[in-house]
């Protein structure tokens, strides 16, 4: 991997196992990701790349039977450590998930939800946070005047989107992304990836993606993971024109998937 | 006999048995209204018995109906609702949680009068609370929280995980996502036990024979024993007192179990339409 002395590590990943029950998911990870920047995480199915996004906020959490092993530092601080502040971690790193999940509450409730949640009630501010998030994801043109409307009775791109603006209403510092395209058409697709390099120069951006093209386009850096390890981790053009390994380059030429 | 016939033969069958269903339904509704309904005066709906309700109205005894059964949905609610969060959102699944799962789906089979048993032992004697509205609401509470806990946990369980990790990836409280997110998607569950549960209390006699007293005056506190209109038909018939008035609060019986579940169906219509 290149030296990247100039530039600021959000996460410092050093020998991560994870365990569900006695099956390993992640084999010895090491990996830095980078402030502002798009990582994007390739693998076959089922390589663990999902697996390892939800270390990063400790999501993993939720599943029982989880071990975990190896140091993940997140702004120098070890987010495993026993006393480690998970929430205030979730609201720093926040999620959008494969399949977008807005809460069956309006479209105005599910961006102040979280605001909410941290302790924000004046409503002018929350007013404000909702026009400010709706508008970074390109959405406010689109749902102004419906704000007090369901978010169920919005389009797949669209909920989407208000995923999106609904973590960044907590002001996150790194935004992580779980194939968060997979499920929409292109059309949904190629707005959320615009949105991504606009997003990128406020947020860092860990990414899991099953589309080549995608990693190709939108991301600075690429992860290619293979059976719970990491095979290779670079700038995104060096891998894709020059991939050190061969399996790498099987996979983005597609030889297997 | 070829499949067209063998169809045939099932679907008349299917049909009859469910037309055999619906017959005896409304037979016995029918049958109580017609005996009933004439009995149902102002003056039955406005005094108070007498000779030993022989004569005279029903008014206290609705309002002890009424009474003994929002005591029991009062207490039940929030004791239900809290185990079932507890079973569904914490609770890991051990042995001593199965084993208490169990139990209160065997509560939800023991016979009423054992929870009057019950009921008449703990609450009347032993805790001083005496014939009254308070003990027999009490032990209502116990028959119903079965009910209650099952259609709340079945509804908890309907909420998709997706919602539950929103929530908490964008730092809420396990807390602040249960109140915040999961309850509201449970209340046309909650409602429906509660639904379930009222039509178990409303209409119970065993478990109120016991504990609740059988007084004809009015209630005037949770501590004065009262009547139910399921009880009071009981004494009425089994004594032989009077069979207009037997019949007569049997059909009120029947139309207030009727406005109440007609009213929890579009309250939780609505729940379901603003969702």
């Amino acid at each position: 991997m290149e030296i990247r002395e100039n530039e600021e590590k959000k996460f410092d990943i050093k020998g991560l196992d994870l365990y569900y029950g006695k099956f390993q998911a992640l084999e010895k990870i090491d990996m830095d990701i980078y402030a502002n920047k798009i990582t994007a995480l390739i693998g076959p199915s089922g390589c663990g790349k999902s697996t390892f996004l939800r270390t990063l906020n400790r999501m993993n959490d939720l599943i029982p039977g989880v071990t975990i092993e190896g140091d993940i530092r997140f702004d120098d601080e070890n987010i495993y450590e026993k006393d480690y502040d998970v929430i205030n971690l979730r609201k720093k790193v926040g999620m959008v998930f494969q399949k977008a999940n807005p809460f069956p509450k309006t479209i105005y409730e599910n961006i102040v939800y979280g605001p909410r949640v941290h302790g924000e009630k004046n409503k002018e501010i929350l007013d404000h946070i909702v026009e400010r998030t709706l508008k970074e994801v390109a959405l406010w043109e689109e749902v102004k005047d419906r704000l007090n409307k369901s978010a169920l009775g919005l389009s797949g791109g669209q909920q989407q989107r208000l995923c999106i603006a609904r973590c960044l209403a907590v002001e996150p510092e790194v935004i992580l992304m779980d194939e968060p395209t997979s499920a929409l058409d292109p059309v949904a697709t190629s707005k959320i990836e615009g949105l991504l390099g606009e997003l990128a120069l406020k947020y860092t951006i860990v990414i899991v993606t099953h589309n080549m093209q995608q990693a190709g386009r939108v991301s600075d850096n690429t992860a290619f993971f293979l059976s719970g390890k990491v095979l290779e981790v670079d700038n995104t053009a060096q891998m894709f024109s020059n991939p050190r390994n061969s399996k790498t380059e099987d996979y983005i030429t597609g030889r297997f998937g | 006999m070829n499949k067209k016939s063998k169809n045939a033969i099932f679907y008349a069958i299917i049909v009859s048995l469910s037309a055999l269903a619906l017959i005896s339904l409304i037979l016995i509704v029918g049958f109580i209204l017609i005996k009933g309904l004439p009995g149902i005066t102002t003056e039955f709906l406005s005094q108070s018995p007498s000779k030993m309700g022989k004569e005279g109205g029903i008014l206290p005894i609705i309002i002890g109906t009424l009474y003994v059964t929002l005591v029991a949905l009062v207490i039940a609610t929030p004791i239900g609702v809290a185990a079932a969060i507890y079973f569904n959102e914490y609770s890991k699944d051990t042995r001593s949680v199965r084993m208490i799962r169990f139990f209160t789906e065997v509560l939800a089979g023991i016979p009423s009068i054992i929870f009057g048993l019950f009921g008449f032992a703990f609450f009347v004697v032993f805790m001083g609370l005496g014939w009254s509205v308070l003990s027999g609401g009490l032990t209502l509470t116990i028959m119903i929280l079965p009910t209650l806990i099952r259609a709340t946990e079945e509804s908890l369980k309907t909420v998709p995980m997706s919602y539950r990790e929103g929530s908490l990836s964008l730092g809420a409280t396990k807390w602040q996502t249960i109140v915040k997110v999961i309850l509201p998607c449970c209340k046309s569950g909650v409602l429906t036990g509660l639904i379930l549960g009222m039509g178990r209390a409303i209409g119970e006699t065993a478990a109120v024979m016991l504990t609740i007293g059988g007084s004809m005056r009015m209630a005037e506190s949770l501590l004065d024993p009262t009547r139910t209109m399921a009880l009071h038909l009981y004494m009425l018939a089994s004594e032989g007192i009077s069979e207009e008035k037997t019949y007569a609060t049997a059909a009120l019986l029947i139309i207030i179990v009727l406005i109440i579940n007609t009213i929890a169906n579009e309250i939780s219509r609505r729940m379901i339409k603003l969702s």
